[in-house]
């Protein structure tokens, strides 16, 4: 726990002098309460609400954006001291604490520099701007002689000049953010670009790194959620005597919404799983078995042109060549945050403080205040870092849970999720499926490509979370996961095009962003389909592609990729592909992220066991291009992630359900990859500082599950075409048993 | 209250428990102030929970305190600080062999069983040493280089004395 002391000791200050890892003082002084007003501008469009100079020449800069294991914490610091023209270690950053960081919009789609850093490099370029102003007054000299560095404003030849603290001293700027600032010139850049440590890192691996499960305030009481055993039961009736034996533990029911709640986590673990309580039935799932039937069959809100360009691609296709068609599925996905879900709340005095990993701090406070009818000056939402949550996970449902709980039994409360809560019941990456059609020409253009899509509607609204539903609590109920109709149209020419996606009106079950919302899916169909596509005109995969891209930065990932994997220009599939047990092939998947951000090929090489089935993916060289680059190793852990996690997702993962209930609930039932079956990952980064950057928290995941699959087509001759490729699933592919 | 007597990190200390089942992770986290161990499934089939008994790597999600009684517990705080961090812990730092690091002080832990047992290990005999620790972010590749560093150092030799 943190010192209570020293959180006193700060006082009502807003800003102390941190650490580089020392925020967390700051972000516990919000347990003196729910009070948001402490004096600071946060409206987004004032140089104060993104940083603060302060007497003694350190920086702290405020964003509403949030590191989620990403290296933000370090990026967004690296952006500001250079524009301001300050040491990094002289900047310290206060993230995601809603009563003093600017609502920058969710952490999500990739957006943390893009917006968050961006945004902070124009709030410091306008207060380098005003700073070397008074500078100038202050020296006599014409501000147009005056840069900032090392904190210093001086002419470019005097090692002397004037401290930023002393011109500031301690006051705010009071100045709006200038958009349109100049920028430094990327080509001085200093600390843009270094591959500096994540300041995170040191406490993560010694045990004194403080997540939002070790949080906790005095006087607060543990709580468990008990879920009803089918996703629609209704709680029938209580046996509160059954946990009278635990000491301290209270039952908390509100309708249908079930929690305990005791001073020691022990005794409310217990009292969770020992409570009698009978619930009615509910059997309202299509069940995970056949899924794919039942997306063909489910009614539909409506269906949209997506792309569309030339003639009709159905007339088109007629009078091709060749003729190609093929269906892709992808299953639903959890999130499967290591750690089980977790948020403290104290609800008092009319309004609650909510210290929660959620990746959206500010739209957690919005949701809170309407929810449980508190003003927002009120509600103060204080981001602690969590497991990874990949997308919205169980972060938001927990801090629900947590209010309820807390405002029921008049104190603190923490929650955290018990692995069947967290793997049971997060919202889930959604089910997806496409069907392809190509008509391509003797020499393998493609002439005519249709791409159609089953996705879940986007229902405008908030994500209903569960326990206020279980409460009764009225709430939106939307469904959305994500801009998943992206990357559903190639990147190669094709003249007549039409991409139609169909609004699939319920998910069976509740869906939300998962990494790469949609791109996953998207590219595995269309590169698979494109790696047909070549095999079908006898073309190497890699020219085929190449010979195609007019997008230089497109042809230069490609090229890297590929030489990386010392590529020799073959067919597929590969004829020397038989290794004793095994058969070896390696594949390539390309794609431009969002059809609009980064740039990223892939290679893969794998094996397949002929008698099991099992794909081991022995290597992937990855080039990525996203533009300026701020940190290259915090960007290469990034990717090595995205491409060890799609791996995982495209071989290992699939959320299983029967007629009721979610029933892959832990580890075992819903494995994910393991250290014996980690590939090597070898990346490039072809850094361009000159050009806007582009997010990367997802992009190198889109091409992840294509490119295996296209390797595994090189090995074995097999076109995997349903996600997870299970050694059943390959086997029977093998054996020209089942389906693909 | 049961009270039992354990060995923490160097230090005897006593605690009382409710329920002489309760799993250690609760007394280490939760009476002790030891946040390294994490719960992330209750089930042992993640790791995140990992600290040595005796030396041996456990699950200490499933290990009731009345078993760990009188037995030498180490978890990741008593390896070293971030200002002076054990040999395995440098090397996962030198790697940034982290993301969300939730999964970071039951791997460091599971890495020091491996290398406290075998100062040399192979990158296949480290995989399958830690096979039974999952991470969710993809940080494979880093932890393993980390392990592989740890080994080089000079400390490995000696069961991570100096």
């Amino acid at each position: 726990m943190i010192s209570r002391r020293l959180l006193l000791k700060s006082g009502g200050a807003l800003v102390v002098g941190f650490s580089l890892s020392g925020t967390l003082v700051q972000r516990a002084m919000a347990q003196q309460g729910p009070a948001s007003d402490l004096g600071k501008t946060n409206d987004g469009n004032e140089i104060d609400s993104f940083l603060a100079v302060h007497a003694d020449g350190t920086v702290t800069v405020y964003t509403g954006k949030v590191d989620l294991g990403t290296g933000l914490r370090m990026a967004v610091r690296q952006m500001a001291a250079e524009e301001l023209g300050v040491p990094v270690d002289r900047v310290s950053l206060v993230e995601g604490d809603t009563a003093l960081t600017p609502d920058q919009g969710s952490t999500g789609g990739s957006t943390g520099l893009t917006r968050g850093g961006v945004e902070v490099r124009h709030a410091a370029a306008t207060a380098r701007r005003a700073l070397v102003a008074m500078g100038a007054a202050r020296l006599g000299l014409p501000a147009s002689d005056l840069t900032i560095e090392n904190g210093i404003v001086r002419t470019a030849s005097s090692a002397t000049g004037i401290a930023i603290g002393a011109l500031v001293d301690g006051k705010k700027f009071s100045l709006p953010v200038d958009a349109k600032v100049p920028l430094r010139d990327p080509k001085t850049y200093t600390i843009v670009g270094k591959p500096l440590p994540r300041p995170d890192v040191p406490a993560k691996c010694t045990g004194k790194h403080i997540w939002v499960q070790d949080y906790s305030v005095p006087g607060m009481l543990h709580g468990r959620v008990i879920r009803p055993p089918a996703i629609g039961a209704k709680l029938v009736s209580v046996d509160e005597s059954s946990i009278s034996a635990i000491p301290g533990a209270r039952v908390v029911r509100v309708q249908n919404f079930l929690g305990v709640v005791a001073p020691n986590e022990w005794a409310a673990i217990r009292a969770s799983r020992e409570l009698k309580a009978n619930w009615s039935d509910w059997s309202g799932l299509p069940g995970s078995e056949g899924l794919d039937q039942w997306v063909r069959k489910a009614p539909l809100e409506k269906s949209d042109i997506t792309t569309s360009r030339g003639g009709d691609p159905a007339d088109v296709m007629n009078a091709s060549a060749k003729k190609l068609s093929a269906t892709y599925f992808w299953p639903n996905q959890s999130h499967a945050s290591l750690g089980p879900s977790c948020a403290v709340a104290d609800v008092k005095d009319g309004g609650a403080t909510v210290w929660s990993s959620s990746q959206g701090p500010h739209g957690l406070r919005q949701y809170v205040s309407n929810v449980f009818g508190m003003p927002m000056d009120k509600v103060r939402v204080v981001y602690l870092d969590g497991a990874g949550c990949y997308g919205g996970n169980g972060n938001e449902d927990v801090a629900a849970d947590a209010v309820i709980l807390s405002k029921a039994v008049g104190a603190p409360v923490r929650v955290q999720w018990m692995r069947h809560d967290e793997h049971g019941w997060d919202p889930k990456g959604p089910q997806q499926m496409l069907d392809l059609r190509a008509g391509i020409a003797a020499n393998g253009d493609i002439e005519a490509w249709e791409t159609e899509m089953w996705l879940p509607f986007a229902r405008p609204g908030g994500r209903p979370l569960i326990g206020v539903d279980l409460a009764g609590i009225p709430q939106d109920h939307g469904q959305g996961a994500g801009l998943l109709n992206q990357n559903g149209d190639p990147a190669y020419p094709a003249a007549n095009l039409r991409v139609t996606t169909h609004w699939i009106k319920d998910s069976p079950i509740r869906v939300s962003n998962l990494r790469a919302p949609g791109k996953i899916a998207n590219t595995f169909a269309v590169e698979s389909f494109i790696d047909e596509i070549a095999h079908a005109a006898g073309v190497d995969p890699v020219q085929y592609r190449l010979s195609r891209m007019t997008d230089p930065r497109a042809v230069a990932v490609l090229r890297r990729a590929a030489e990386m994997a010392d590529w020799q220009p073959r067919p597929s599939p590969n004829p020397t592909a038989s290794q004793g047990t095994l058969l070896v092939g390696r594949g390539v998947a390309y794609v431009r992220y969002k059809q609009a951000e980064n740039y990223v090929a892939l290679t893969a090489d794998v094996a397949v066991d002929k008698n099991t089935g099992r794909i081991t993916v022995r290597r992937i060289t990855c080039a990525h291009d996203c533009g300026l680059v701020i940190n290259p190793d915090a960007l290469r852990n990034q990717i090595e992630g995205c491409i060890i996690q799609t791996a995982s997702r495209a071989i290992y993962e699939e959320v299983k359900f029967d007629r009721s209930r979610v029933t892959s609930v832990d580890w075992i039932s819903y494995p994910i990859l393991r250290f014996s079956q980690a590939p090597r990952v070898e990346v490039t980064l072809l850094d361009h500082p000159e050009l806007p950057l582009y997010g990367a928290g997802e992009a190198a995941t889109a091409p992840v599950a294509a490119v295996i699959a296209n390797a595994v087509f090189d090995a074995a001759g097999i076109r995997l075409r349903t996600a997870p490729f299970t050694p059943a699933r390959v086997k029977a592919a093998m054996d020209g048993t089942g389906k693909a | 209250m049961a009270k039992f007597n354990l060995k923490v990190n160097g230090r005897s200390t006593t605690v009382d428990s409710w329920d002489p089942a309760q799993p250690l992770l609760y007394v280490l986290r939760n009476d002790l102030g030891l946040h390294g161990p994490k719960f992330g499934c209750g089930l042992a089939q993640c790791g995140a929970c990992t600290v040595l008994l005796d030396g041996k790597a456990i699950r200490s999600c499933v290990t009731p305190v009345k078993s760990a009684a009188g037995h030498s517990i180490t978890t990741v705080e008593g390896l070293g600080t971030p200002e002076k961090p054990d040999h395995v812990e440098a090397a996962f730092i030198a790697e940034q062999a982290a993301q969300c690091g939730y999964c970071t002080g039951g791997m460091i832990m599971a890495a020091r069983a491996i290398l406290d047992k075998d100062p040399r290990p192979t990158v296949e005999q480290v995989k399958a040493g830690l096979d039974g620790n999952l991470c969710r972010c993809g940080a494979h590749t880093r932890i393993l280089a980390a392990v592989m560093r740890a080994a080089q150092s000079p400390q490995s030799k000696q069961g991570g004395k100096a």
